[in-house]
């Protein structure tokens, strides 16, 4: 068993290293890329492979230290993925706003501002929501 | 029945997250997770009114798709940042018309495009019926709209039916 338990480190190694560097180019990413809707892609990256690296990691560290499989990797890895585009997409509509209201200090970037939906309707940042836009299902 | 359990699979998953969270296989865990999956659903069910139809096979399928877009894309982003000249970078707004009609269906298809990298969901319309998206490298923006379209919501159609 003690060879199986070598190659587990060096996984457990390799996918902590691995899971490192992801965090680091995301926060590279966020010092060198022009604009703030370019910078947004940065850190969103970080938390997905860089953390998600880090997390079996830990899963494989703890199975090997303490001998039990641990869950709560697993919990983090879901609540990440359940908040992360969540809060990508509220400092998205901050910078929608600020763009709206001519902020002289920020700029709309390389890929200029956000075109105008197709139909009648605004983007839901902007304007209510109409009258007969579902907002959860009714279906029973 | 439907007054006792209103979510099943609400009910399952908070069974689950609670047997995570105490990360042991107890009895006394199975029994207090049991009772939060039976109690959670019922004081919440005003804010759930009706029940999303899921496909669970599909869901599972597109679930494991994800992950491994998630893997290949975060290499991808790592090689703009790393290689790509902010002079050459084409970085783009792309409107996504949707088809999906339920709004889960359409939270879940906007949490993709920001997760798997190079796309973020910045806006939805207020009919419902566009995403807007920011692309960090794109090309031909046409072409991303299909690629988002045939990969990811066509899926999703099958998943909520």
């Amino acid at each position: 068993m003690s060879w199986l338990a070598t190659v587990a480190e060096f996984v457990a190694a390799f996918v902590i290293v691995l899971g490192a560097a992801f965090a680091l180019i995301g926060s590279w990413g966020l010092v060198r890329l022009p604009t703030l809707m370019e910078r947004l892609h940065g850190p969103t990256k970080a938390t997905t492979l860089g953390v998600g690296g880090i997390l079996v990691g830990s899963i494989l560290v703890s199975r090997l230290e303490q001998g039990a499989w641990s869950g709560h990797e697993l919990l983090i890895t879901l609540f990440l993925f359940i908040t992360a585009p969540i809060a990508a997409n509220m400092m998205a509509k901050v910078h929608l706003h600020r763009l709206r209201l001519r902020d002289a200090a920020i700029s709309p970037g390389p890929a200029g501002a956000p075109p105008e939906p197709g139909g009648e309707a605004g983007w839901a940042t902007y304007e209510a929501p109409q009258p007969d836009t579902p907002v959860a299902t009714s279906r029973e | 029945m439907r007054r006792i359990i209103p979510h099943p699979g609400l009910s399952v998953l908070l069974l689950i997250v609670w047997m995570l969270l105490q990360n042991t296989l107890s009895f006394g865990a199975l029994v207090v997770g049991i009772v939060i999956g039976i109690l959670v659903p019922i004081f919440t069910a005003p804010f759930w009114p009706g029940r999303p139809r899921i496909g669970f096979l599909h869901g599972f399928a597109y679930l494991a798709l994800v992950l491994w877009d998630i893997v290949v894309a975060n290499f991808e982003v790592a090689w703009i940042i790393l290689f790509k000249r902010n002079r050459d970078l084409k970085s783009a707004w792309l409107v996504i018309p949707i088809e999906l009609d339920t709004p889960e269906a359409i939270t879940v298809l906007a949490g993709t495009i920001s997760l798997t990298p190079g796309t973020v969901t910045s806006d939805v319309s207020a009919c419902g019926d566009f995403l807007l998206v920011h692309a960090l490298d794109s090309a031909d923006p046409a072409a991303d709209i299909q690629r988002i379209k045939t990969r990811y919501e066509a899926r999703l159609k099958k998943v909520f039916r």
